[in-house]
């Protein structure tokens, strides 16, 4: 038995033929459909159409698909499987089906003999087929549908127009034997009936056993909390106990410690330690990655370094009310390291704390912050964190930041005097300690030189001191001011 | 090039962090070294012996970048000379200190080749003599610190080049010379 499914009448192009009022709602390309009894020979790799009345399933290659194009109506099918097996995690996404077939092995179409009358589907039987979705289609989506065009039972407007009799597709014609008609026959709108209520009552029981579950687990976990704040109470009481009735016996160490441990349980706070402990590092993880998902915009109008205060008062801003404390924030913060989050929490050697991009490189700051301090004005005066503030794009107090960790580098050095506290590229490095007048005639210290000679302040001195060049050699000793 | 008198002032005199004690070690040490270096320089060409904290001293500030050394930083300048051997604290409160531009095993072997220079080498001299007598004109010797050269001197008695000995005047002691 080469096909039981009722034949579909396809066109010329291989477009099947629909019947009236019938229209396409879904379709799933290299679909295979493997009944699950031996005596049918499953059809391989296909085009499954879902219509409102049928399945259709026709083969991909064009040369075979006039003659073993198939259909099988929704109407005799009696239940569609939609729980999901755990194989469904490996396999390609299947679709199981139950349908109808009369006891000739032919597809039980009630379209077909439904002038017969006679005889009712006592030899019918059930066969389960498989629908393996190989290819990329919508699976989900086609089960919905499925159920949908099922449920919807549009063939059975036909049938009440009184012409749906005829519209059945034609291989159904000469089968009359075994088809039972689908109006008288109880049995088949029982079960589809019979199918909606089975799963009805399935998503009533389903979602009843998980509130189920889930008050359990809050049981569970209450009564988990009930045994710690006991046990707590408990230590405490004995704590208690002790201490008044043993002073003289136990010795001051053995006091000591009983008096921490009792301030402990007293600063957790005794009353729900678990709740808090519990509720509380959830609480923290969940701030987390909130605050996280929150800081990279302010973090990318900031040029990738925020300070923690500013973050701090614009996560509280958007948040409006359930303010959060700093330390709370500060937790959040810290919990970034166990999560792989683009921010992480930075602390200057200053104590200054900041948020910074993971991807924020130093090196590119360092850069910046060296170009500004190799400007002839800067060569000459320093820079400010003012400066450094303009030039990054950032808070002074940022900036300043920035400067130390620059100097800690040995980039900078600082210039402390009345006029205040100003930066310097750092020159020390360029100088021989041997020659002390000798200077390269390349690198910073010579830039430095001539920037500072064409300064304003020193040029009257520049005018009376003779400038010295030897030429000869490879110093210069030139005169800086 | 900028001078002080007649000395000769670095390029890097007129770098304001050069007057700013830098924090950062590797930097700190640079400068300190750069500091030494030119104190001794100083020291050597204007003949200063003695360096006071409190007091005024030319190399310490700098009057056309505005910058002088705090006292922090000059003493962190003269506590490496010190634990290089090249001057010595002549007070605990670290007020005053002897720059040794020579070390004292310099200056004996100085005043040996002055000695020898002059033919004195059995002769009687007083140590003001040294100091500032005819002989020592033009040296390096003359107007030396009388800590130095007594330093120096008894250096060179424990080496049984001489022998010191109390003059007739209080105030003067004399040697004599056994080269």
């Amino acid at each position: 038995m080469s096909n039981f499914f009722s034949k579909a009448e396809v066109t010329s192009s291989g477009r099947p033929v629909f019947l009236r009022n019938e229209v396409e709602r879904h379709l799933l390309s290299g679909v295979d459909l493997e009944p699950e009894d031996y005596r049918f020979s499953p059809l391989k790799s296909g085009i499954l159409i879902l219509t409102t009345h049928r399945l259709l399933w026709l083969p991909s290659s064009s040369a075979t698909t006039l003659t073993s194009a198939s259909s099988i109506p929704l109407a005799s099918i009696s239940h569609i499987f939609s729980k999901k097996s755990l194989k469904s995690v490996f396999h390609s996404p299947r679709i199981r089906f139950q349908f109808l077939v009369s006891s000739d092995g032919r597809v039980f179409d009630p379209g077909s003999g439904s002038g017969s009358g006679s005889s009712t589907g006592s030899g019918s039987r059930s066969v389960v087929v498989t629908a393996v979705v190989r290819g990329k289609g919508d699976c989900d989506g086609f089960l919905v549908k499925f159920w949908d065009s099922w449920r919807a039972r549009a063939w059975e407007s036909n049938e009440t127009t009184g012409s749906g009799s005829g519209l059945a597709s034609g291989s159904g014609a000469g089968t009359g034997t075994g088809g039972g008609l689908y109006s008288t026959d109880g049995s088949v709108r029982m079960v589809g009936v019979a199918g909606i209520l089975r799963k009805e009552q399935e998503i009533w029981e389903s979602t009843d056993k998980s509130l189920q579950d889930a008050f359990q687990d809050l049981n569970a976990l209450m009564s988990k909390a009930k045994e710690m704040v006991m046990l707590a109470e408990k230590m405490r009481q004995k704590l208690l106990a002790g201490t008044s009735s043993q002073t003289s016996g136990t010795n001051d160490e053995e006091m000591g410690s009983k008096e921490e441990m009792q301030d402990w349980l007293l600063s957790v706070g005794i009353i729900s330690p678990v709740t808090k402990e519990s509720a509380g590092a959830l609480y923290h993880q969940q701030l987390s990655r909130q605050l996280a998902d929150f800081v990279r915009t302010p973090l990318e109008r900031a040029g990738g370094m925020i300070n923690l205060i500013d973050a701090y008062c614009l996560f509280n801003r958007a948040r409006g009310t359930e303010l959060i404390s700093p330390d709370d924030m500060l937790q959040a913060c810290s919990l970034w390291e166990k999560f792989d989050v683009p921010v992480m929490l930075r602390k200057f050697d200053s104590r200054v704390m900041v948020i910074q991009n993971k991807s924020h490189s130093d090196e590119e700051v360092f850069a910046r912050i060296k170009s500004l301090a190799t400007k002839p004005e800067a060569l000459r005066n320093g820079i400010s964190p003012t400066d450094a503030a303009m030039t990054l794009g950032i808070a002074p107090a940022m900036a300043k930041e920035h400067l130390l960790t620059a100097e800690n580098k040995g980039l900078l050095c600082r210039d402390i005097s009345p006029d205040g506290f100003r930066f310097y590229i750092n020159l020390f490095p360029e100088i021989d300690p041997f020659n002390i007048y000798f200077v390269k005639d390349y690198g910073i210290c010579i830039t430095w030189i001539k920037a500072v000679s064409t300064s304003g302040k020193n040029a009257l001195l520049n005018e009376l001191i003779p400038t010295f060049m030897d030429l000869g050699s490879h110093t210069i000793v030139k005169t800086a001011i | 090039m900028q001078k002080l008198g007649d000395f000769k002032l670095p390029h890097f005199f007129n770098y304001p962090p050069y007057f700013t004690l830098q924090p950062v070690k590797e930097t700190r040490e640079k400068q300190i070294q750069l500091w030494k270096e030119l104190i001794l320089d100083y020291c050597r060409t204007q003949k200063i012996f003695v360096i006071k904290l409190e007091e005024e001293f030319p190399l310490f500030s700098n009057s056309v970048i505005e910058r002088t050394l705090s006292h922090e930083a000059r003493e962190a300048f003269l506590s490496a000379l010190v634990a290089e051997g090249r001057s010595e604290w002549l007070d605990k409160g670290r007020r005053s200190c002897l720059i040794l531009w020579h070390r004292i095993q310099d200056w004996a072997d100085i005043i040996v080749n002055f000695v020898k220079d002059n033919g004195f080498e059995d002769s009687v001299m007083t140590v003001e003599e040294i100091r500032s007598g005819i002989e020592s004109r033009g040296t390096e010797l003359h107007g030396i610190d009388r800590t130095i050269l007594m330093r120096a001197l008894k250096l060179l008695e424990q080496k049984g080049k001489l022998a010191i000995f109390k003059g007739t005047s209080t105030d003067d002691e004399g040697i004599k010379f056994s080269v």
